[in-house]
């Protein structure tokens, strides 16, 4: 289907116009075709997706044994001897023929149409089709277009019923949300009556619509193709590290379109990946340096902020510093306040992640799989963490493929039914608190015995599952952020026992991967290595582990800890215990470098602006540990600089020197302590844009905690606050079109659990913990086991967190009718 | 303008459990809704996606597509006038036209008591028996432009009740399998052997298999010998 | 005939004194129940078949020389034996989804002698070792419904379908399920899909071929309603006392429906291969002539897929082999017969407007090319037509189904007919299909369509 399949020693010969040419066996026909140079237009064919043979504009003459005859060279795989004629009269006949039907009922919309310019109508039109149309009856007519999502629009008129769409909706995100209605003549695309196409992936149908049939909201009427410039980046909306274009007109990026990498995405993003670029040109982007006066934060110069928080760095002890963030930054700008922290202000205190992720010693220890390796036909994939489907959706529509499409077994080890549940064969869901248990049941030997809520018989089908051919691959992260870290770690190192397992990070926030690469983590060092093997060669590299997150915020409110400097960073919104991180903010002197004010800096003294990832050219690491590149396309806002400038200016102000005035200076720097990097620099980013190089090298993996199971409480239930897709995080609510797609707060429970309450949907709800507790209304779903509640994170309305006390095995809660 | 009833809902399970997918189940389940509420409803529609587990946009695509699941409201009768060809030959037209004139409508209507819709429709497999039409499905051949006037009298005093139920009623008489009878409907995935009455065939099939092979054995025999024969003939 | 009255069941079908293969039991008005089923030999089929191996009763139907009666006349033995050894389970679909203009015959049967047809679907499956069976009766075929629906739930009480039939090891459910009004649905492909709860669009061939890739992606057996009720007669009386009738290419019997301008249009069971058109037309023991006075002008042989035959070609056989060389097809058995009274332009339009209604739209030249036509012919007949339509749409017609089209009208012109069936830039049959009433008119009948085009320079362009 795509080119980058390895050359195999097999070859089929077939004769195209003439010629000899060597196709692969079992390769269509259009697409040996196109490789050898010949191409042959098409609508409704789509290299990700099956062919179906309906729009006849691939009909060429094709001799299969039986005479020339024209047949669709979508369906036709390639065998020995096969002749092909694409410049016959009869297919020049065929093709004027269907470009002319196809135009029939075209709308002549071109002026006023998003698609004109990079339509493969038009192009195939000028290209195969006939000069002119003979239609001179009245055409079709439908209302238009109509919204059939928040962010995409239809143009019934324009569609040519390619069926591209509903084939993506179905085939691929498995949300068969619009669909061909009626017959003959009067086929239409729509949806079922207010069911709108609410899927996470609406956005690649835009993409893939041949014609301008299907326009996204985001960019209708704002440019033209031939005003855009475009370059090939990253996205760095999740850990995914999806291939795109980035395209911009006249200073401004208009746009977003999936690249399609074979090893990573496929060519599609996920809507937060497609759309949420939208925030990096919003008005609300701190564009000047901001210092608090007298309550208020006011705009201050450069060299005024620069020293201001050079000197604020400069005189805390470095055991009284902490750095929490760095997800949000490139690879170089994480390596530069790395060193920064570690190398000249002598702290150790720095955690990229806040509280809700792995430890690092174990993403960074445990051997890693690439995505295709997990998708490995025929394999088993354990995934033993969030829901790909809300975190990580490329990742998801791999792994969905992988499953209907190549035999791949799915083993859910999750506290709830998860988008990839539909195609599962194994459903296990522990007891939060009590996962490790679990995968300690699912590796051991001896019979299986009820664990963690699951059934014996669940877990020795699991373990057949896991036994059998093919290769093991868990997908690993955070579930829920009212499960402790430590469970989960627990948990995974028991998987290791599994003959030949690899594991897939599904740690989602955007860039945490290459800020563990680069030692953002206590006790690490750039390079995948230790503060103890002193690699980095660094004149005040701490000598002992520092602080996590969760202990810096402790410190803070504790008063041990004076100065936490966020990167991109917004604990408040973010850390579990939202308690906890308020009194540490209150509590310390706050710099924040970020491209928006958040609830966290609310608590600045200080906000140094940053650029976006489109404004600064640098790299980005997936949860493959893959390195792409990420290419500037547009300049800062105001006086915003990239983060590594940022870390080198304060580096100067606090009395050092890191040393770098480029990227490449970076790059030398890390080549030189990280043998994990070796031969990656500009250069070799540049060649590898669209795959990228897949970092190697691991740690030694940390030891278990042997943290017991969360005692069981009859009367609780145990608590699972998940990410889903859209929230209240920063990005999205400065994004428009997604900005109101936070489903907001509410309890689900098993229907079972919510018959128990005697109330109606929606009700309003009290569920308490040690900590705290909060008013939420309750809903019934079928996809929550029995004594589970489980609550979406981070939706802006209701405040989850203060139920959290991190560190806590698990969170018992109770639920009890409002009134009460 | 609802969801399946009590009743039919139990019907709606039979129904459902006679296919090895459920998804096959739409197109009765369609009649179904259409049979209780006269047409069929957005209700019904998203029922029937819950009951076989596919989305209402799925039931929605296959509902329309097809000419007798009507989405909004039509007449009591609906009354189909072919005039495709051999009818269009025998008076079809002219019968579609006393009918629009006569109840005062045109093809695709509905009278404004609700009575009657008139469809102008395709064959109905009665050609020899042209003009003819149906009134909800139910057949009239050679009727001549009084007779319709009869007809239409006739349904509206009820003298025809027994004959012609309301709109959506389809079958009067449905199949019911008793469970002891049920030989068995698995999906497709489950079932991996021949059916065990082929088992009769293996005796046949080896027998045949073995006198195959032994006609093919003689052949080359045969073939051989005759080489040997020239052989020694040419020796 | 019937009048105004209710009719209690199909009417139509006329009894030509020849041989009864399947038409046997439509003397009685309740041979729709058991009791009448079994009293005239019903069911002594299936008890025959059981006493045989199942490959013995697939050779049988082989012998037989069993020709398809849905429209494609292939030969049932062979369809039977497409289907790959060991890939379980089978299904058998029934086509009752009769729709095709002109023909009137599976409705007969079904409503008229279900028995028959159930007993025909119990032996193939028994044959083939088919799993289960799905009797798919069109949607408007009310009646039909309800006496397959009766006559199952008689059977299933009798033990003659489903667990241990008959008390042996024989087991299979005879599950009715009904269409919902498309004639796209008859194609055997687009039959298997509606079957699964989808819109009735067909599937590509190759690779979608039934009897390979078929009902939940099983080889599924498809066969028309006719083919099926031949089975019990077969099997009581044997292959040999079959090919008895009929011609040694086209053995037996079919029902075959004459309509439109005769004195007796009706369903007629008459042997195939030895009776020809003439016979049919004018023969005393079926439609006894012309209607009027008027002269036959031309007739559709097979159904209104069919391109149209003129009174040169009265005196073919009824033959699925002659009739394709003479450039059009038997098809199912359904024939229209069009005196001089008729407008050539207008009976073009009224079968072209068929398709077009009936298009599925998956594929792009049936969808806007039959609409378009059925437009151009429409303003042609309204008289609204411009010098250059003509051409115009017959190039319309070859993007549709591209090369000569065969035509028996060709034969005026010395220009040899090409053999059956037409290329395609389609998916299915049916835009073809479109294009057979347009040739066969324009090419025979020019100067009618001359006549109502005007010779003006400028047009009014008509709304449709």
């Amino acid at each position: 289907m795509t080119d980058t399949q390895p050359e195999t020693e097999a070859s089929v010969t077939i004769v195209v116009d003439g010629q000899e040419v060597a196709a692969r066996p079992g390769e269509l026909l259009i697409d040996a075709c196109e490789r050898a140079g010949t191409y042959i237009p098409r609508f409704c064919y789509h290299e990700r997706m099956k062919p179906v043979g309906m729009c006849r504009m691939c009909l060429v003459e094709v001799d299969t044994g039986r005479g020339m005859g024209l047949q669709p060279s979508c369906m036709i795989p390639v065998a020995e001897g096969m002749t092909v004629d694409t410049q016959s009269e009869i297919t020049k006949k065929a093709q004027d023929g269907i470009l002319e039907f196809l135009l029939i009922n075209h709308p002549l919309d071109c002026p006023v149409c998003d698609k004109g310019g990079e339509c493969p109508l038009q192009d195939q039109t000028m290209a195969y089709g006939p000069g002119e149309s003979r239609f001179v009856e009245e055409k079709r007519h439908y209302e238009k277009p109509i919204p059939i999502s928040d962010t995409v629009f239809l143009d019934r008129e324009r569609c040519i019923l390619c069926d591209r769409c509903t084939r993506f909706a179905k085939e691929v995100a498995g949300d068969p949300l619009i669909h061909f209605q009626g017959r003959g003549n009067q086929t239409e695309v729509n949806t079922f009556p207010d069911e709108p196409f609410s899927s996470y992936f609406s956005g690649n149908t835009v993409q893939i619509c041949p014609v301008g049939a299907l326009t996204a909201k985001p960019y209708r009427f704002k440019a033209r193709p031939w005003d855009l410039e475009e370059t090939e980046s990253t996205s760095v909306a999740d850990a995914v590290g999806s291939r795109i274009t980035v395209q911009s007109s006249r200073n401004q990026v208009l746009r977003y379109m999936g690249v399609d990498s074979d090893p990573v995405n496929w060519g599609w993003l996920s809507d937060k990946e497609r759309f949420s670029f939208e925030a990096f040109n919003s008005d609300e982007r701190i564009t000047e340096p901001m210092a608090r006066s007298g309550g208020d934060l006011e705009p201050v110069s450069w060299g005024a902020a620069i020293a201001a928080v050079g000197d604020a760095l400069k005189n805390t002890d470095p055991s009284r510093l902490g750095i929490i963030g760095g997800a949000r930054l490139t690879n170089e700008s994480q390596f530069a306040f790395t060193k920064l922290a570690k190398g000249v202000l002598g702290t150790d205190n720095v955690d990229a992640q806040l509280g809700d992720g792995l430890p690092a010693e174990l993403v960074l220890g445990l051997p890693r799989a690439t995505i295709d390796q997990a998708c490995a036909p025929g394999g088993t994939i354990i995934l033993m963490g969030p829901d790909p489907k809300e975190t990580l959706g490329a990742l998801f529509l791999r792994l969905k493929h992988a499953a209907v499409e190549d035999g791949a077994t799915i083993i859910e080890v999750t506290p709830h039914r998860t988008g990839l549940g539909q195609y599962a064969a194994h459903h296990l869901h522990p007891l939060p608190g009590e996962t490790a248990a679990l995968a300690a049941a699912l590796v051991a030997e001896t019979p299986a015995l009820d664990t963690a809520g699951v059934s014996a018989d669940a877990i020795t089908a699991a373990r057949a599952a896991i036994a059998g051919d093919g290769p093991v691959t868990v997908i690993l992260g955070r579930a829920s952020v009212a499960e402790s870290a430590a469970v989960i770690a627990d948990a995974a190192l028991s998987l290791t026992s599994i003959p030949g397992v690899r594991f897939l990070s599904a740690l989602s926030r955007s860039n945490v991967h290459g800020a563990l690469d680069m030692g953002m983590s206590p006790g690490l060092l750039p390079g995948r290595s230790t503060l103890a093997s002193g690699t980095a060669n660094w004149p005040n590299t701490p000598s002992t582990a520092g602080m996590s997150t969760a202990q810096m915020l402790q410190a803070a409110a504790d008063g041990s800890l004076d100065t936490i400097l966020l990167l991109g960073a917004d604990p408040i919104s973010d850390f579990p215990d939202t308690d906890l991180a308020e009194r540490a903010l209150a509590n310390a002197t706050v710099i924040a470098v970020d491209l928006f004010e958040t609830a966290s800096t609310d608590h600045a003294d200080a906000i140094l602006p940053a650029a976006a990832p489109q404004e600064a050219d640098g790299s980005f690491t997936n949860l493959e540990g893959r390195v792409t590149k990420i290419s500037r396309k547009v300049t800062p806002p105001g006086t915003a600089r990239p983060d590594w400038i940022i870390a080198a200016e304060l580096a100067m102000a606090a009395g050092g020197d890191l040393g770098i005035e480029s990227l490449d200076d970076v790059w030398a720097q890390i080549a030189a302590v990280s043998p994990a990097h070796a031969g990656i620099d500009t250069a070799s980013l540049d060649a590898n844009q669209r795959d990228g190089v897949v970092v190697e090298g691991t740690l030694d993996l940390p030891a278990a905690s042997g943290v017991s199971p969360a005692v069981a409480d009859a009367y609780a239930y145990r608590l699972v606050v998940s990410r889903r897709m859209y929230d209240a995080g920063t990005i999205l609510a400065n994004s428009p079109s997604s900005a109101h797609l936070a489903s907001g707060t509410a309890l689900h429970l098993h229907p079972v659990d919510f018959d128990a309450l005697g109330l109606d949907r929606g009700a309003e709800v009290t569920v308490s913990s040690a900590t705290g507790s909060v008013s939420l209304p309750v809903e019934p779903s079928g996809d929550v086991p029995r004594g589970v509640a489980a609550v979406p994170a981070n939706q802006g309305d209701i405040v989850v967190g203060t139920l959290i006390a991190v560190g806590d095995v698990a969170t018992n809660v109770r639920v009890e009718r409002g009134d009460s | 303008m609802a969801r399946f009833t009590p009743d039919n809902l139990e019907l709606a399970h039979e129904i459902i459990s006679r296919y090895p997918r459920k998804k096959s189940a739409v197109i009765p389940l369609l009649h179904l809704g259409q049979e209780q509420d006269g047409y069929v409803t957005n209700e019904a529609m998203e029922h029937i996606a819950e009951l076989t587990e596919v989305t209402a946009a799925e039931v929605i695509g296959t509902c329309t597509f097809y000419e007798m699941f009507k989405t909004h409201p039509v007449g009591k009768y609906v009354i189909n006038v072919c005039t495709n060809i051999s009818c269009q030959l025998n008076g079809g037209e002219e019968l579609l036209e006393h009918l629009e004139e006569t109840l005062d409508i045109r093809s695709g209507g509905t009278t404004a008591d609700g009575m009657f819709t008139i469809e102008d429709y395709e064959c109905l497999a009665a050609c020899t028996e042209a003009p003819c039409m149906q009134v909800n499905y139910r057949y009239f051949h050679r009727i001549s432009n009084d007779e319709v006037d009869g007809v239409l009298s006739d349904i509206r005093s009820g003298k025809l009740a027994d004959t012609i139920p309301e709109h959506g009623v389809l079958q009067r008489v449905r199949q019911t399998i008793p469970a002891g009878k049920l030989a068995g409907i698995a999906p497709p995935e489950t079932v991996v052997d021949a059916p065990v009455w082929m088992a009769r065939n293996e005796p046949i099939l080896a027998a045949r298999a073995a006198a195959k092979a032994a006609e093919e054995a003689a052949a080359a025999n045969k073939a051989t010998e005759a080489t040997e024969a020239n052989e020694k003939g040419d020796a | 005939m019937a009048t105004n009255a209710y009719v209690p069941h199909a009417a139509g079908y006329v009894d030509n004194e020849g041989p009864k293969i399947v038409s046997s039991r439509f003397v009685h008005d309740d041979a729709f129940l058991l009791e009448r089923s079994l009293a005239t030999g019903g069911y002594e089929g299936l008890k025959k078949a059981l006493t045989m191996a199942p490959v013995e009763v697939h050779d049988i139907v082989r012998d037989a020389v069993l020709l398809g009666r849905g429209g494609a006349g292939f030969p049932a033995g062979i369809k039977w034996g497409f289907c790959p050894p060991g890939k379980w389970p089978m299904y058998l679909v029934v086509n009752g989804d009769e729709s095709e203009p002109g023909t009137y015959k599976d409705r007969l049967l079904m409503e008229m002698d279900p028995h028959q047809l159930i007993e025909g679907c119990l032996i193939a499956c028994y044959a083939l070792g088919l799993s289960q069976c799905f009797l798919y009766v069109r949607g408007e075929m009310a009646l039909a419904q309800e006496r397959i629906a009766h006559a199952l739930n008689e059977a299933y009480e009798a033990n003659l379908v489903g667990k241990n039939i008959l008390g042996t090891d024989f087991s299979v459910d005879v599950v009715l399920h009904w269409g919902a009004g498309a004639y796209i649905v008859g194609e055997e492909t687009a039959l298997i899909e509606s079957l699964e709860g989808e819109r009735g669009m067909p599937r590509l061939k190759p690779p979608f071929f039934p009897a390979a890739i078929g009902l939940y992606g099983q080889p599924t057996i498809v066969n028309n309603v006719e083919t099926l009720s031949n089975l019990p007669w077969i099997m009581v009386n044997g292959a040999d006392e079959y090919k008895k009738y009929g011609s040694e290419t086209s053995p037996g019997t079919r029902l075959f429906a004459i309509s439109g301008h005769v004195k007796r249009p009706g369903v007629y069971e008459a042997e195939q291969g030895t009776t020809t058109f003439r016979d049919l037309i004018y023969g005393d023991n079926f439609c006894q002539g012309m209607k009027g006075d008027d002269e036959l002008k031309m007739f559709i042989p097979g159904g209104a897929s069919a391109p149209w035959f003129f009174p040169e070609q009265v005196d073919l056989p009824l033959e699925a082999r002659p009739v394709g060389a003479a450039g059009s097809m038997l098809g199912s058995g359904a024939i229209v017969i069009m005196d001089e009274s008729t407008d050539a332009v207008k009976a073009c339009l009224r079968v072209v407007r068929f398709f077009a209604r009936e298009s599925c739209g998956k594929c792009t030249p049936c969808r806007e090319g039959t609409t378009w036509e059925e437009t151009l012919l429409r303003r042609i007949y309204d008289g609204h037509g411009r010098p250059g339509d003509l051409e115009m749409l017959l190039d319309i017609a070859d993007n549709i189904s591209p090369g000569p089209y065969p035509g028996a009208a060709w034969e005026e012109q010395g220009v040899e007919a090409i053999p059956f069936p037409p290329k395609q830039t389609t998916i299915c049959p049916l835009g073809p299909s479109s294009v057979a009433p347009i040739t066969s008119a324009l090419r025979r009948f020019r100067d009618e369509f001359e006549a109502k085009i005007p010779q003006r320079t400028s047009i009014p362009v008509s709304a449709s």
